[in-house]
Order: C-alpha cells, then sequence, then structure tokens
C-alpha cells in the first residue's frame, strides 16, 4: 500500500484516536492516544487490507527529555509488519499519564507477553489484563525502573541481594585455605607480619 | 630398611630422591601432593557469556586441554577449579557463590575476561565489577575474549601456583 | 487467563499431588545454552508447567548505549549474539546509516554480505553441532568445530579478532579484503558442500536423530505469528518470510538464492531448513567471490566517525561516564536528523531489530534491541507444555538461542 495511505484509513477509521502522522526516513508512523490501543491493533492486524499480522516489535519510550509537543510522559511503540503486503507502519501510543499504563496487546499476539513485561521491568509501565506483570530481566525485589531517563547509568543504590552476598562472602572468608585472622590493635604491617612468620613455623 | 643412609640417593628433582634398584621415590609430601592436584585440574565450566564459547573451542579438537589432565565437569561437587567465563550480573551472583560454595576444597577461581576480571565494558547498574567481589581469585586472565591460548596460559600459572603451595593437605577442612 | 493458543494436556494425571515435582534446570547447567533457567512441574516425566527465567545475563545494553555515541555503541553489539557477532555488527550499522542517512559504497555492501553470511553459517554450525550434542550425537560437534576453525581463522585473517570483530562501520567496513583472503574463502567455498552433505550423512536418516525430532515440538504457522518467532523458526512452520528478500539490505538484492520453507513445523522440519540455509549461504558467498566490484569501502563523509585529528579537538577528561567528553564534543559539532527509525535484519537467530530515537545529539535518545532469543525463549512453555523432560532439551536446542542477545 502506498506510504501515507495506511495512516489515512487508520485515521478514517479511528478519527478521535488519532494524534498525528509522519513519515522519516521512508518510514511511516502515526501517534495515536492509548486508550483504544487494542482496538485499533486488532483492526489493523485483521482487515484484509492492512493485514499486519507479524508485530515486529514492542517497547517502551522515556519522553522527559524529548524536544516535541504533545507527547506524554511515556509511549509504547509497536512496529507492525505485513508478510504477505509487504508493508509497515509505526503506531506509538501515548501512556496514561495518571497511572502509567495500558492495556495489553497479549491478547492479539501471545509473543507480546515477554516484550511487555520487559517493558513493566525497564520502564515501569504497567499493562492491564496481562496474565502474569512480573519484572523479567532484573530480580524481582529490585527498585527502581532503569531505562527512565532520571535512573543513573550505575543505578542508585546496591541491590539488597548483592549487598547480602558480599557480607556472606566476608564472613565465610574466615574458612578458606591460608586464612589468618588479623589482629584487633595491629598497629601497622609489621606486626601482620610477625604473625606471618610464626604461622609459616 | 635402617640402612636406607647408606644407599646412593639419586636426585630427580629438586628435594626429591630416588632410590636405585628400588622402585620408589622419596620426597615431601607437598610435592608429591601438589604434583597430582596440579596434573589434574578438572574444572568447572561457569560459562556465561562470550568467553564460554573461547573455552568451549579450548576444550575442543584444536586446543585439547585434555593433554594437561585438564576434563571439564558439569558438577561443582567434583570439580577443583571454576572457570568464571564471562559477564557476572548482580542476579546471577548469588548463584555463582552457591556453586562455589558446593565446590570440595582444595578450589582454586580462574576470572576469564575482562567482564570477570573488572567489569569490562559494562560499567552499568546491573553488572558486578569484577567477580573478586563475591569469591576470591586466583588467575585473573585478561581479553574480551582471551584467546583459548591465553585460557591455556592462565591454566598453567595456576598449575605453577598449586607446585608452590604448603601443607594445603594439612589444613583443609 | 488462559493462555491463547496453549496446547491441551493428555496425559493421565496421577490421584493426589504426590507424583507431582518441581525442577529447576539452570541457570547453570550445561544443556541450556548459557544462563537460562526453567522451572519444571512435573508428573513423572511429563511436563505440567514450564516457566523460563531470563536476566542472568542482563548487563544493561540499552542505557549503556544512551550514554556513548553511535559509534562506540557497535562494540556493545558484538557481546550480544556473541556466535555470529559479525551479523549484529552489520545489523547495527545498517541501522544507524538509515537513521543518519549515510550511505555506503557498494563494494563495502558486498564485503557486508560476504561476511555476514559467513556468520550465518558460523552460528548453524554451532547450532548444529550444540543440537546433536544435546540429542545424542557427539561425532557431529566435532566435525562441525573443524569446519568452524576455518571460518574463525578467516575472519581473523580479515580483522584480527575471533569473536568480537567490530569490523564494520557506519558508512563502510574499516579494512580491505586481502587477495589471500579471496583465495582462501574459495577454497571454503568450494568444499564445504561437501561437508554438509557429511553432516547429512551422520544424522539425515540416523532413526535415534528421526525419532528425536520428527513429531515434537510442533507449531502450526498461524501460532508461530502469533509468538512473533522469525528465522529459520518461523520458516519451518511454511511461512515464507526472510529479511533478505523482503526489505533487502546490502547487497541482498544482487545476489540469486533461495529461500528453503518447511512444511511440518516440527524439529525435524526447521533442522532441515537450517541445513539448506547453509547450502543457499555458500551459493550467496560464492556470488559475492565472483561479483566483488572494485571502489572504495568507505563513506568518505561519514558523520561521527572520522575523528579530527588530536590537535583540533579539546576532550577535557572526564572519568565519570564513558567518553562524556567525545560525546560532548561530537554534540557540539555533529548534528543529526531528528526522528526515529526501525530496521531489521536477517540474523542467523531470526530478526534482529533496531528501534532508534535521535534527539539531534551525538548519541541516541533510545536504543530498544528486537532480540530474536529473547522472543524465542518466550515461546518454551508452548513447545514444551505437555511433552517429556527429554524433548524440552531438543526445544530449547531447536530455537537456537543465545542468552547474551536475549537478555541483553
Amino acid at each position: 500500500m502506498e506510504s501515507m495511505e495506511i495512516a489515512k484509513r487508520l485515521q478514517a477509521q479511528f478519527p478521535d484516536e488519532v494524534l498525528d502522522a509522519y513519515e522519516h526516513q521512508g518510514q511511516r508512523a502515526v501517534i495515536v492516544s492509548g486508550e483504544k490501543i487494542v482496538d485499533i491493533l486488532r483492526w489493523l492486524r485483521d482487515d484484509s487490507l492492512m493485514d499486519f499480522k507479524h508485530l515486529m516489535s514492542l517497547c517502551a519510550v522515556d519522553n522527559i527529555k524529548r524536544m516535541e509537543d504533545g507527547l506524554l510522559r511515556f509511549e509504547i511503540v509497536y512496529n507492525l509488519y505485513s508478510i504477505n503486503k509487504k508493508h509497515s507502519i509505526r503506531i506509538r501510543a501515548q501512556v496514561r499519564e495518571a497511572d502509567h499504563s495500558i492495556d495489553t496487546v497479549t491478547t492479539l499476539w501471545t509473543g507480546a507477553d515477554w516484550l511487555e513485561r520487559e517493558c513493566y521491568d525497564l520502564m515501569g509501565i504497567t499493562f492491564i489484563g496481562h496474565p502474569d506483570m512480573r519484572r523479567i530481566l532484573l530480580p524481582d525485589d529490585w527498585e527502581g525502573h532503569p531505562l527512565r531517563k532520571e535512573y543513573p547509568l550505575k543505578g542508585k543504590e546496591e541491590w539488597i541481594g548483592l549487598t547480602k552476598i558480599i557480607e556472606k562472602a566476608e564472613e565465610l572468608r574466615q574458612y578458606s585455605f591460608g586464612y589468618k585472622k588479623p589482629k584487633e590493635s595491629t598497629k601497622s604491617s609489621e606486626s601482620s607480619e610477625l604473625t606471618d612468620k610464626q604461622g609459616n613455623d | 630398611m635402617g640402612k636406607i643412609k647408606d644407599v646412593d640417593l639419586v636426585e630427580i628433582d629438586d628435594g626429591v630422591k630416588m632410590i636405585p634398584g628400588a622402585n620408589a621415590v622419596l620426597g615431601p609430601l607437598n610435592k608429591i601432593v601438589n604434583w597430582g592436584r596440579a596434573g589434574s585440574i578438572w574444572p568447572m565450566t561457569f560459562g556465561l557469556a562470550c568467553c564460554a564459547i573461547e573455552m568451549m573451542d579450548a576444550g575442543a579438537s584444536t586446543n585439547d586441554l585434555d593433554r594437561f589432565g585438564i576434563i571439564f565437569r558439569a558438577s561443582p561437587r567434583q570439580a577443583d577449579c571454576m572457570i568464571v567465563a564471562g559477564t557476572l550480573t548482580k542476579k546471577m551472583a548469588p548463584v555463582l557463590r552457591r556453586v562455589y560454595d558446593q565446590m570440595p576444597e582444595p578450589r582454586y577461581v580462574l576470572a576469564m575476561g575482562s567482564c570477570a576480571c573488572s567489569g569490562g565494558v559494562f560499567d552499568t547498574y546491573s553488572v558486578t565489577q569484577g567477580v573478586d567481589t563475591i569469591v576470591p581469585v586466583d588467575v585473573y586472565i585478561p581479553g574480551c575474549p582471551p584467546r583459548p591460548e591465553a585460557l591455556i596460559e592462565g591454566l598453567l600459572k595456576l598449575q605453577k601456583k598449586i607446585m608452590g603451595e604448603e601443607f594445603r593437605w594439612s589444613q583443609w577442612r | 487467563m488462559t493462555r491463547p493458543i496453549s496446547k491441551t494436556i493428555n496425559v493421565p494425571v496421577a490421584d493426589g499431588d504426590g507424583d507431582r515435582y518441581t525442577l529447576r534446570m539452570g541457570p547453570q547447567h550445561p544443556a541450556t545454552h548459557g544462563v537460562l533457567r526453567v522451572d519444571l512441574e512435573l508428573d513423572g516425566e511429563t511436563i505440567l508447567k514450564c516457566t523460563p527465567h531470563v536476566g542472568y545475563l542482563h548487563r544493561g545494553f540499552e542505557k549503556l548505549a544512551e550514554h556513548r555515541t553511535y559509534a562506540q555503541s557497535l562494540i556493545l553489539t558484538d557481546r550480544l549474539d556473541y556466535i555470529a557477532a559479525m551479523s549484529n555488527n552489520v545489523g547495527y550499522c545498517v541501522a544507524v546509516e538509515k537513521l543518519l542517512g549515510v550511505s555506503c559504497p557498494m563494494r563495502a555492501k558486498y564485503i557486508r554480505t560476504i561476511v555476514g553470511e559467513m556468520s550465518r553459517l558460523c552460528s548453524h554450525l554451532l547450532w548444529l553441532a550444540t543440537h546433536a550434542l544435546d540429542i545424542g550425537a557427539m561425532t557431529v560437534f566435532l566435525y562441525c568445530f573443524r569446519e568452524r576453525e576455518i571460518l574463525l581463522d578467516l575472519f581473523e585473517k580479515l580483522c584480527g579478532a575471533r569473536l568480537t570483530f567490530s569490523y564494520t562501520r557506519i558508512g563502510g567496513v574499516r579494512q580491505d579484503v586481502t587477495a589471500d583472503f579471496m583465495s582462501e574463502l574459495q577454497r571454503f567455498v568450494d568444499i564445504f558442500p561437501s561437508k554438509v552433505s557429511d553432516y547429512e550423512t551422520l544424522i539425515d536418516t540416523n532413526r535415534i536423530w528421526l525419532k528425536r525430532t520428527v513429531g515434537i515440538g510442533v507449531l502450526s504457522a498461524d501460532e508461530a505469528l502469533s509468538l512473533g518467532l522469525t528465522g529459520a523458526c518461523l520458516r519451518g512452520s511454511g511461512v515464507d518470510y526472510d529479511i533478505r528478500k523482503h526489505r533487502p539490505y546490502d547487497a541482498y538484492d544482487q545476489v540469486d538464492f533461495e529461500v528453503p520453507i518447511g512444511a511440518d513445523g516440527d524439529i525435524y522440519a526447521r533442522y532441515r531448513c537450517r541445513m539448506e540455509e547453509m547450502l543457499q549461504s555458500n551459493k550467496i558467498l560464492q556470488q559475492c567471490i565472483d561479483q566483488l566490484p572494485p571502489g572504495p569501502i568507505f563513506n568518505d563523509d561519514a558523520p561521527d566517525l572520522v575523528m579530527p585529528m588530536q590537535g583540533e579537538r579539546k576532550i577535557e577528561a572526564d572519568t565519570t561516564t564513558y567518553g562524556s567528553g567525545l560525546i560532548k564534543f561530537i554534540d557540539e559539532h555533529g548534528s543529526h536528523p531528528v526522528g526515529d527509525v526501525y530496521v531489521s535484519t536477517e540474523v542467523p537467530k531470526g530478526e534482529l531489530g533496531f528501534y532508534f530515537i535521535s534527539d539531534g545529539s551525538g548519541h541516541p535518545y533510545r536504543m530498544h534491541i528486537r532480540s530474536p532469543s529473547f522472543i524465542h525463549i518466550g515461546a518454551i512453555p508452548y513447545l514444551a507444555e505437555g511433552g517429556f523432560i527429554a524433548d524440552l532439551i531438543a526445544n530449547i536446542g531447536t530455537l537456537d538461542v543465545v542468552l547474551g542477545e536475549c537478555d541483553r
């Protein structure tokens, strides 16, 4: 189908939902509000002229530092492709501001299950109706969502699981071979050298 | 038996002597135990990322680690040494420690690759900066990933280290 | 909520809960191809419920890429699918070129096609070796590693590395091929089909192999599409989807090859698809050797890459983040187009997609990697539930997953 034809038909079908449509480097994208995202994607998948059977990717974007007007804090980007018709489209759905949630599309594509869990894990977006909304890549008791822009690259504070394991490693060190108990009131390295020699004798 | 002083002992290695005619060797127990240990290092394959492929390659037909007496074991309970090959993430760290605790003494750890040595390029929220924060490491092998030859070099270094140990047979717990 | 296409379990369940038990496989398990953990609920040998757990190799690629320039992130892609690192390099460069509007000379495109197909052979050989080893055919492992070693030596001759290459560049490739490399590649291309027939004699009609693969792990075309499978896993179910044909990149529109399609959707069909793909890759390599055009290998005006001379750039030492001085320099001097693209390439595992958002600065605003292994591992429950535990190993093998790519 022609380049902007898909966007126009989508606009005709869902006039209230489509906010904007544009083309960049030969790829077309439609910005929609996230309220009826399941209906939009179902229409795109099932309409005989559209036939977008293949969900290429699904990811979340944090818009806080992006200089575009009319965008909400988060958006979910769906890249669709039609294997029969050989055309593609990108849908950028804005996520509800109040509770950072959007409807799940696992009812349309089973494979979206893990992709949505990833968005929940790394960006903190809740998918309503998802069968198994848990963290996937990070441990369950991790704090924060790393891909948000305010999250620093090296993390905020140490994960409790790692602190525990380092403490345990420190505790078990005394049982390892060649371990010498440090004297409590050691003044300098000289005294520890003395104990080394005694130990060898 | 009391006349052993009269026999001319032949020195076959530093501190190790052989009684001519008899099929016997005299030497410090340290040496004999260490010799046995160094000649049969059984590493546990703790393959995590890219380095694991090079570790497989070191064990496969071209490089053939078997000729050093090194046979990969999949179970920590049958292993002497652990080759940590790849990036250790924070989620994996408790698993690494548990596997290490399951290994019997004497045990050694090789950190293979930059990620295992120091975190490598991944200075991020989810990567531990070196396995030595979790377990004591004996040999560090740099490279991203190290070539199979580098791994062999590291294992030879470990053998050297084992040969230099004293009284490890008496103090183990 | 029920799973839409989950298979029905037709095994008699024993009375009471006494016979059911839970088994945790991994994350340190030799047959899971990396650090994958699978929690199994079993009734005897039958799997009632299967839950894969991933994330044991999550290194934060997407976050790290936001803090680096486009050229700096290239080395990260080596560590995605480390079995076929060259394919990732190519995929990344194709995507960034599309985003920034950079062109690539024809000779570089052909060289990229050559290295892409070589890494496809590498990956498929390793897949066949480990898949056959898991199922119980040891000899294939040694045979495959023999040929893989030739390819690794060729890569080493080309760029000096065995696994992590970083060979391609945004706007070209790093070094030109030598005549020596081409003649050795020609020698490999000549002997390779006979090696493939060697593997086929070993397992193609082997009774044990057939028992373990035919009719196991069946997926219909609709199921495979709904699960988002790509690559040989999708083509084994009879869907004709190959990005090299659908959205040609590099020199794939210049060469002639066929896309093997399976029909049954079981492990054997996927195995046949990949074996055929190896021969087709060999055919592409031969055509690229014959057609390789002369010319430059690098686009001179590629931005972000041609570093200014040492005297001209003033990079302040800053140790807090990676190359932040460089990022600052490029932010000030470079001007990239604002926008977003999604570009996918056909890597040995399936469809590797990069979704980039550029806000005009020297580093990506957001980089999302659509990794085939991540989606394929999500499909394990649908293949394994209701089957035997021994078939789980065959199912993981047939999906051809790499955990580095899955967890990113």
